[in-house]
């Protein structure tokens, strides 16, 4: 299997990808997990990540830098229904909208819009930044074997507020609930950071690999 | 509910973990890449590694070192020593960084800390101000590994910082630094209670206790400590432990 992880300049790209390692060697599965930057190569692999740190804006004006790339990524996700995991922003990105930093149109694969974490309670911090839990809300191929109330690490301001409720697999309580997984079809998406949740983040990405 | 976070700190200086006292007097402490893994394994919420000589020295990081290290962290690395422009910052998180800890350069040039935050997000910028108390409620900044004064005000600084894009402060009180006296408390709270970013206090642990008090009495998001888990004088389950006995809220 051929996975491609994205590389727009922004990111922990190597924790992602050594990440994928280690969960492609537990699965037995003899993966090539190669960074990509180009968009012509994308034909060439099964499976997509998308990380993303930074902003929603900057994030989308730099994958939209690599000539030709929104084309291909569209016809990999959502005419060839290959897989794609997006992590933090990269899962951000699938929204119709981003409002950080002026606001920003996304791939708009699942609808809802990007806003910032809006407390209730004026003592937390934001970023959003450390380990909390999960409440998982569906039949998740990506939580598959995930604990309800795990955890997972988080650093973010900003959340995805899904139009449709049934495309949520799992939330996390901040004084809001924050949608921490998302799974449309073949579209899969964590706010938080599996490639540094230890051993249950090496657990989705094994999933991710099995899927 | 968000945990409060132990970070295992990791001193580097020629490849080799040290522990120092108020930033001075180093003794070997052992090979980052194994302490690195231990702690991994440990139950460590994040991992600190800083090049505490890169700036003195006027060299940059130990890329190779940090590489190695990132190796074996399946938690958040946070890397720190001789940051000096995006392009340091970029090669950190290629090596396998997932933050990027700005100290000497920050202080100099505030506007780096925005330029950064807008590359690379605010998640990813740590600023770490080394501050020393010279006056009631007052704490100054010091650089270059603690080697030079700056009259910077530190708590002004810090809003600054958090003004410019940081994601979180790194706090290391240079007073209490080796002591084992426990943290700057009042520097601690000070800080953090005019922050809307968390802050992670430093300096000073000799024990468990001090670290509920950084998170208790000081208000820190999470709490640093080197040497009272390089030596094993305590394992980080043991610290969780304590601190879930005490009502703090961690990850076990």
């Amino acid at each position: 299997m051929k996975i491609a992880i994205i590389d727009y300049e922004t990111g922990n790209l190597k924790s992602v990808s050594k990440a994928l390692e280690l969960a492609s060697n537990n699965v037995l599965k003899r993966s090539n997990i190669e960074v990509i930057n180009s968009a012509k190569a994308l034909n060439n692999f099964d499976k997509v990540v998308l990380p993303g740190q930074g902003s929603f804006k900057q994030c989308f004006q730099s994958l939209n830098s690599i000539h030709g790339i929104l084309d291909e990524l569209t016809d990999f996700v959502m005419f060839k229904k290959k897989p794609i995991l997006g992590i933090c922003v990269g899962m951000q990105l699938f929204a119709t909208f981003g409002d950080e930093d002026g606001g920003s149109d996304g791939l708009g694969w699942i609808g809802g819009e990007v806003k910032k974490i809006n407390l209730k309670d004026l003592s937390l911090k934001l970023p959003h930044m450390g380990w909390n839990n999960i409440q998982i809300s569906s039949n998740s191929k990506l939580l598959n074997g995930i604990n309800n109330d795990s955890h997972f690490y988080f650093v973010h301001s900003y959340s995805f507020d899904v139009d449709e409720k049934k495309y949520i697999s799992a939330t996390t309580n901040y004084s809001i609930e924050i949608v921490s997984a998302i799974e449309k079809e073949n579209i899969f998406g964590t706010q938080f950071h599996p490639e540094k949740s230890q051993a249950n983040g090496i657990k989705i990405l094994e999933n991710f690999i099995k899927i | 509910m968000l945990k409060k976070r132990i970070i295992p700190c990791l001193d580097v200086k020629d490849g080799r973990v040290v522990k120092g006292i108020n930033f001075v007097d180093l003794i070997d402490a052992g090979d980052p890449v194994e302490q690195a893994s231990i702690y991994n394994q440990n139950g460590a919420d994040e991992i600190c590694f800083l090049d505490i000589t890169a700036s003195s020295d006027k060299r940059d990081i130990l890329l190779d070192t940090v590489k190695k290290t990132a190796e074996c962290c399946f938690v958040p690395l946070t890397v720190g020593g001789g940051v000096r422009s995006i392009q340091d910052i970029r090669n950190l998180l290629l090596a396998g960084a997932d933050k990027v800890s700005i100290n000497t350069a920050a202080i100099k040039n505030p506007e780096l800390i925005k330029e950064s935050a807008n590359k690379f997000g605010s998640q990813c910028i740590v600023v770490a101000i080394d501050a020393k108390k010279t006056n009631v409620n007052t704490w100054e900044i010091f650089t270059h590994g603690g080697r030079e004064p700056t009259q910077l005000n530190a708590l002004e600084f810090a809003k600054l910082a958090q003004e410019n894009g940081a994601g979180e402060i790194l706090l290391t009180s240079m007073d209490k630094d080796g002591t084992k006296e426990g943290y700057d408390i009042e520097l601690t709270k000070k800080i953090s209670s005019s922050l809307n970013i968390p802050v992670i206090a430093s300096g000073g642990v000799g024990n468990l206790e001090h670290l509920k008090d950084g998170i208790i009495k000081g208000g820190s998001s999470a709490v640093l400590a080197a040497s009272i888990f390089h030596f094993g004088e305590y394992s980080i389950q043991e610290a969780k432990e304590y601190l879930k006995k005490e009502n703090v809220a961690v990850r076990l």
